[in-house]
């Protein structure tokens, strides 16, 4: 039986902003999972408070409401908008717990909602500790054993009972602080009557430790009539103890023989239909490398980030299948798109092996702690197909944006041997390559596996990258050694490096990568999906695809993003993946490169064909050979595919849209500046500096404060506002140890008004969809700002400069296609911070907004079409009927060390969006959707507060010190008891505000700021000061401490203003129309 | 890994293709018929499967030997695979259980190897083409002479070649049946299926008469599976044929589902490129339940010849709709193509053997 005949119309609930742990993998399953239900026929509407998504675009949902993602508001969108049924299993964690509170309040069966995909039972016991082990038992399937215990002759009776080691957790205390692993009875002793003591409810969990473990993942798909099966298995290079979103990650598993594999498998299985999953659900286990002894160790009954990989590596679409099968089709009866004659009831084979390599933020926040555990770092990933492991790292590197091209990390090359056997124990973020550097060393397999556990098979593969690296760099380079190095799919240039002997001088020619298929059953099928992957073996089989599927259309190739990470983000993917709807629909074949699993643009059916590689020059020269492309398009996939543009012109490829020489007059300061100059367009003043000296004086004649950033950044990386020349001289020392070749540029810093603008332009006209201002001064990366559509403070004059700005540069550039520039009002004067000739961050909602479709249209002229032809005119597009405030949202909590003062430098991880009639209630929405909590004394007492008061600390720099006078004098108003640091709690005293005066963290006197944060009575807590990311900082530490205790921390005086307009206007979400923007 | 030191080493097929790679395992020249496999763990049982017999293995998964080779894993004494194609074997193995590399395992054994070899463009002409016969030889080599020799190879029935010589009798701990298990070339995972479940084994050569088999006074029968052309064996579809009035309950597996066909007036077809690998979806046609099955046939019985008296097609092949087992209306019997038994491959079918139990324990 196919679709359920009671599913008329299906409420979809997706996952929110793009945090660490719950990103872009949910805009990829979501939107498969939209498809595949509007195909069905059914009316879709959709609530996600993300604006960047492709989920949210209005081709994906019959209504679709960008809006917080909590409880009430879900509710009141199942009474606006009557669905028969809501799916729980696709919009990550948030979606399920959501899923779970409406079904077990009642409000599902009281509206007659069915819940789709995972049922309330299923999602308690995965996701209820006690549950979960009561149900493993029943099934037989071994969990890690624990216990909570409250004593040590407890805790020394359960570890005799479970065996050493243990891992001793204490119960809420932040980070783990006091836990640890015992060996014997005593280690456990102390540890345990230590955790103890630091519990605050004397409380401590023991746990047989089973890190050293392998760590191995199984995706399993179920049905309605209780069809299994394993999509994918999944083996990680880190064993047990990482985060599996931290770790490397092979697929399918390699070091299990058949008889531990088909266990595992057996196991998942039986755990998916105890769960009584319908859809897509994640098994991990722990497997004990020297037996057959294992436990399970999580179970997720909806798709996740593993299953995004899973489909990617096999290509079968497991969020479409569990869309269908959520619905009432089952397995045997859906058709494997890849193949088109096989069916959904199957378990793809592969014939190649995927390396995933996460992509961590540690190169923007060089004071974290980069060492890994079980708390999720990485903001996002990249995948490799190969035919081997070593293959799949060495094309895995190159994808992931560190500037390698080996395992080679420069900095462990100047250590020691001691030192790099050292450094082996530490778990971080470079161990691959500090395992890598051992074995160049010669440090011995059985030493290295000994102390990183990592399995000897892992090791033993890397060494061979080691030893073909070794034997490159000897003697002369040979047919036999070129050929080897290049089936490792080692580039061109990097072999020319290791042997220092250039290819063109040999009497062999150079081999060019070919391309084969990914089609889920390892060739035993002729596949229809065209997905392919790079290697170096003689078959083309893209080549042979091409040839059989001829075609008139115009081939343009579009190119990709890459991973995720701060600064570029999932708006990228949603500008290419409209970027290809668009070519489609003008008759061109839209052929997409990238190499992120979490993606839409990396599902095999978005493009015409879809190539999953690395964005480097040669691999894309084999591309363009394969493929022999009409144009390409570059601006689309911000800086990672802009930097392919000179090599594409460089091979003669067509660059569709603004051309190389005019992306490189805006990113390059000296042209720039003649540009400017050319257009009679002030910008703040500045200077080009190599040394600490040059720093220091241009410095001192721009006049404090100043802004330092290496020339050629992304997303503000490096860069910091420097008050004096202490920030400079620090700065200077970080990036010079870099061995940066780029200039570092230092301009004056105005604190004024920041204005940004997106236009689309075709050399004739050109068109802004927005204007968009930002609650906080220029200062703040304008990732991190909020901004506020349509702009509200700007005169009609400055707008119209902002225009005529936004025209000259546009022309001056030649922008043919999205340009994005920033400016900064000061003193009622307009300056230009920066102009990027791409897409950028904020199209996807402004698109959304205004209604104006930038991509298409941007994709539409770059093949030749005219703006007035499509009905648009020059200039701004008028007003839209709503106020649309992006709030961004960060993942501080997870990232220890890092200061969460906002800066120059970006540090959000993804963002919501307000959408109302007024900017008041837009803004109240996109707080809301981020997490800002509201706290209003006004509504009765503090119920976490030992007197009921309500608090906020105010910690400021000197410079922000007269602006927090006011702020200070509203929170009192509203009935909040102040708190301020020395300087601070002064000034405000003597502006007759009651400020009580708590010491510093250094002043070890009470009261204390961490007492008073750690009493449940603070609400707010504002801190700006003039120097921070060092972690040891007391007011790094005080904000720090607050985001511990999840406390709103407000680091910019304009943050906690608007946040204030808010408060006072006591506004309730309940009061404000919801807002369904397919009708905008 | 040696980069410089290795042995050249070429496939051709009987179309004329060739492949150049490395040496591994034997060395010097084997003839065979070419198939694939799809499974990407369980190498070892895999070389050690008799239905493999007198053919060239080719492993789709391009990284094989990972987890080494053990003493417990074979699935049979030896191995009667003649040669074995892989993109890249692993000369450091790591699994507790590892008891030695690939390489000097398939030495040991006889089977000539090839590596570093495109597999996929190999499976590929293979799926196109069907399977096709082809020789491994180490070194230099005279390609049109070797093309004839390949072109002229006919391959002897192999069953003889697998089964025991002598019946050979397994005891388990606490039997309650005694079912004589008729090899033409058995997975030792079948017998050990059946000691787990309190059967006596009996294991007869493959040419054992219907009446030496009935004088065990067996509780039941269970047909191996077995390489080759089912046709090739007339003395044993004889045997069954004759065994069909004496209702006792049977099972049979792989070869031993043809055979009972056969047996029946059900006839069989050699398939394009056969049923190799672990992923199998076989759709049990009574209970509307999709399994995945291991698999490891070149033949297969033709549903629709099996006159609805005798019996019904039971289950079938969820990707091309093949007969994937009988369910017997003339004899307590049932038989299915893929193997139950697993090793290598999913386990999700050894409620079968509780079924052939049930079937037991009903005729008792």
């Amino acid at each position: 039986m196919p679709l359920r005949e009671d599913i008329k119309k299906v409420l979809v609930i997706g996952s929110g902003p793009i945090v660490i742990g719950q990103a872009a993998e949910f805009d990829y399953a979501g939107t498969q999972a939209c498809r595949a239900l509007k195909q069905e026929g059914l009316e879709v509407v959709l609530i996600n408070s993300n604006p960047a998504t492709i989920m949210t675009d209005k081709h994906m949902a019959d209504k679709i409401y960008i809006e917080p993602l909590t409880l009430d508001v879900v509710k009141r969108v199942i009474e606006i908008e009557k669905p028969d049924s809501v799916v729980s299993n696709l919009g990550g964690q948030t979606a399920l717990t959501l899923s779970m509170q409406l079904a077990e309040s009642g409000f599902l069966a009281e509206h007659g909602v069915k819940l789709l995909g995972s049922n309330p039972e299923t999602i308690h016991k995965a996701e209820d500790r006690q549950a979960f082990k009561d149900t493993m038992e029943e099934i037989g399937q071994p969990c890690i054993p624990s216990k909570v215990v409250e004593n040590i002759d407890d805790a020394m009776a359960f570890a005799e009972e479970i065996g050493y080691p243990v891992i001793v957790r204490p119960a809420f205390t932040l980070g783990g602080t006091g836990g640890g692993i015992a060996e014997t009875c005593e280690e456990l002793h102390e540890i345990a009557t230590n955790g103890l003591r630091l519990s605050p409810i004397t409380q401590i969990l023991v746990e047989k430790c089973i890190s050293g473990w392998k760590e191995i993942e199984f995706e399993v798909i179920r049905d309605r009539k209780n069809n299994v099966i394993t999509v994918c298995s999944m083996e990680n290079f880190d064993p047990v103890g990482v985060h599996t979103g931290d770790s490397i990650v092979v697929a399918p598993a390699v070091t299990l023989a058949d008889k531990e594999y088909q266990m595992l498998r057996t196991a998942a299985l039986d755990i998916i239909q105890a769960l009584k999953v319908e859809g897509g659900c994640n098994c991990q286990f722990a497997l004990k490398p020297d037996s057959f002894e294992y436990a399970v160790i999580e179970v997720n009954p909806r798709v996740s980030r593993s299953s995004a990989l899973a489909s990617k590596a096999t290509g079968y679409p497991i969020a479409k299948v569990a869309a269908k099968i959520a619905v009432g089709y089952t397995l045997d009866e859906i058709v494997n798109q890849v193949t088109g004659k096989t069916y959904a009831a199957f378990e793809p084979a592969l014939d190649y092996l995927v390396v995933k390599f996460p992509k961590w933020p540690f190169d923007k926040f060089v004071y974290a702690k980069k060492t890994l555990g079980t708390q999720m770092k990485a903001t996002g990933e990249i995948m490799a197909i190969a035919p081997s492991f070593e293959a799949g790292m060495i094309k895995a590197v190159r994808s992931i944006e560190l500037s390698m091209d080996t395992l080679t990390k420069r900095e462990f090359t100047a250590l020691t041997d001691e030192e790099v056997e050292k450094k082996l124990f530490d778990v971080d973020v470079d161990r691959s390559f500090c395992v890598f550097e051992a074995l160049k060393r010669g440090i011995s397999i059985d030493r290295i596996h000994e102390i990183t556990k990592i399995d000897k098979w892992f090791i033993s593969k890397l060494n061979n990258l080691a030893k073909l690296e070794k034997w490159l760099s000897e003697g002369e380079l040979t047919k036999e050694k070129y050929e080897t190095a290049k089936k490792y799919c080692y580039l061109d240039s990097t072999i020319e490096r290791l042997s220092g002997q250039k290819i063109a001088d040999k009497p062999f020619s150079r081999k060019l990568a070919v391309y084969k298929m990914v089609d889920t059953c390892a060739a035993e099928f002729s596949a229809e999906t065209p997905y392919f992957y790079n290697d170096f073996d003689e078959e083309n089989e893209a080549a042979e695809f091409i040839e059989q599927h001829p075609s008139d259309k115009k081939k343009v190739i579009v190119f990709g993003s890459g991973p995720i990470r701060i600064g570029q983000g999932i708006e990228f993917d949603y500008c290419s993946v409209h970027c290809v709807w668009t070519l489609k629909e003008e008759g061109c074949e839209a052929i997409i490169c990238n190499n992120n699993p979490e993606t839409v643009s990396t599902d095999f059916d978005t493009g015409t064909r879809l190539y999953f590689d690395p964005l480097t020059k040669e691999d894309v020269e084999a591309l363009i050979a394969t493929e022999k492309p009409y144009g390409c398009v570059v601006q689309f996939g911000g800086q990672t595919a802009i930097k392919l543009t000179k090599h594409l012109t460089e091979m003669g490829v067509r660059i569709l849209g603004t051309q190389a020489a005019d992306i490189d007059a805006a990113e390059d300061r000296e042209l720039f500046d003649e540009l400017l100059e050319k257009c009679g367009i002030p910008r703040p003043k500045g200077e080009t500096v190599f040394t600490e000296e040059e720093a220091l004086k241009a410095a001192n004649e721009l006049g404090y404060p100043v802004l330092l950033r290496p020339s050629y950044v992304l997303g503000g990386q490096n860069m910091i506002i420097a008050h004096g020349d202490a920030d400079v001289s620090e700065y200077m020392k970080i990036i010079t140890s870099h061995e940066l070749e780029n200039p570092v540029l230092i301009d004056k810093y105005m604190m004024g008004t920041e204005v940004e603008v997106d236009a689309i332009c075709d050399g004739e006209d050109f068109v802004i969809p927005g204007i968009m201002e930002h609650v906080e001064r220029a200062g703040i990366h304008s990732g991190d700002s909020i901004s506020m559509y349509p702009s509200r403070n700007l005169t009609e004059h400055i707008k119209k400069v902002i225009i005529d700005y936004t025209e000259k540069l546009s022309k001056a550039l030649h922008v043919i296609g999205l340009v994005n520039i920033q400016y900064v009002v000061y003193n009622h004067e307009v300056y230009v911070i920066e102009v990027n000739p791409r897409s950028s961050r904020t199209v996807p909602y402004i698109s959304k907004v205004t209604g104006v479709p930038m991509v298409d249209l941007a994709t539409k002229i770059i093949l030749g079409k005219k703006l007035k032809d499509m009905g648009y005119k020059s200039g701004l597009y008028r007003d839209a009927d709503y106020v649309a405030v992006k709030v961004p949202v960060f993942s501080f909590e997870k990232l220890h060390d890092v200061d969460n003062q906002l800066g120059p430098e970006m540090k959000s991880t993804g963002e919501c969006l307000g959408i109302a009639r007024t900017f008041g209630d837009a803004l109240y929405k996109g707080l809301v959707a981020a997490g800002y909590k509201f706290c209003d004394p006004r509504s009765g007492a503090n119920p976490n507060s030992p007197d009921g008061t309500y608090g906020v600390l105010i910690s400021v720099r000197d410079s922000d010190k007269n602006d927090v006078i006011e702020i200070a004098s509203r929170f009192e108003d509203l009935g909040f008891k102040i708190y301020a640091t020395g300087g601070t709690a002064s000034v405000l005293n003597r502006n007759m505000i009651a400020a009580n005066h708590v010491y510093r963290i250094h002043e070890d006197q009470e009261p204390n700021v961490i007492t008073l944060l750690e009493s449940g009575e603070i609400s707010y807590v504002i801190s700006t000061s003039e120097t921070g990311r060092k972690p040891s900082l007391d007011s790094v530490r005080m904000r720090r401490k607050a985001v511990e205790r999840s406390i709103v921390c407000l680091t910019a005086i304009d943050t906690a203003n608007a946040l204030l307009d808010c408060l006072e206007a006591k506004r309730n979400i309940s009061e404000i129309e919801l807002v369904d923007i397919t009708k905008i | 890994m040696d980069f410089e030191n290795r042995r050249k080493a070429s496939l051709i097929l009987a179309d004329g293709t060739v492949f150049e790679g490395k040496s591994f395992g034997a060395e010097g020249k084997v003839l065979g018929e070419i198939v694939f496999t799809t499974a990407m763990t369980g190498y070892q049982e895999t070389l050690t499967d008799p239905s493999y017999c007198g053919q060239i293995i080719t492993q789709t998964f391009p990284l094989i030997g990972n987890y080494g080779v053990n003493k417990i894993d074979p699935e049979s004494q030896g191995s009667a695979v003649f040669g074995y194609i892989v993109r890249e074997y692993c000369e450091e193995p790591s699994n507790f259980r590892c008891e030695g590399n690939l390489n000097d395992y398939i030495k040991n054994l006889g089977i000539v190897g090839i590596y570093d070899i495109d597999t996929r463009k190999l499976t590929r002409i293979i799926r196109e083409t069907g399977v096709m016969n082809g020789a491994i030889v180490c070194g230099d080599f005279d390609r049109d002479a070797l093309l004839d020799e390949i072109r002229n190879y006919r391959e002897e029935p192999p069953v003889p070649k697998v089964s025991v010589k002598e019946k050979q009798i397994f005891k388990a701990e606490n039997p309650k049946y005694n079912v004589v298990l008729i090899d033409y070339g058995y997975k030792f995972n079948i017998r050990r299926e059946l000691l787990n479940r309190g059967c006596n084994v009996t294991v007869v050569p493959h040419n054992t008469t219907a009446d030496e088999i009935k004088a065990f006074n067996p509780d039941g029968i269970m047909l191996s599976n077995g390489p080759g052309d089912p046709q090739q064996n007339p003395d044993a579809i004889k045997t069954l044929k004759e065994l069909i009035p004496a209702q006792i309950p049977t099972f049979g597996i792989c070869l031993g589902h043809q055979l009972l066909a056969i047996a029946n007036g059900a006839s069989t077809m050699k398939m394009k490129y056969g049923h190799r690998g672990g992923n199998q979806p076989v759709k049990d046609l009574a209970h509307d339940r999709t399994y995945i099955t291991a698999q490891n046939h070149g033949y297969a019985v033709v549903g629709e010849t099996l006159s609805e008296a005798v019996g019904e097609v039971s289950h079938i092949n969820n990707n091309d709709g093949t007969c994937e087992g009988i369910r017997y209306k003339n004899a307590p019997a049932f038989t299915v193509q893929f193997h139950p038994e697993a090793c290598g491959g999913p386990h999700d079918t050894s409620y079968l053997f509780d079924e052939f139990i049930e079937l037991m324990n009903g005729n008792k």
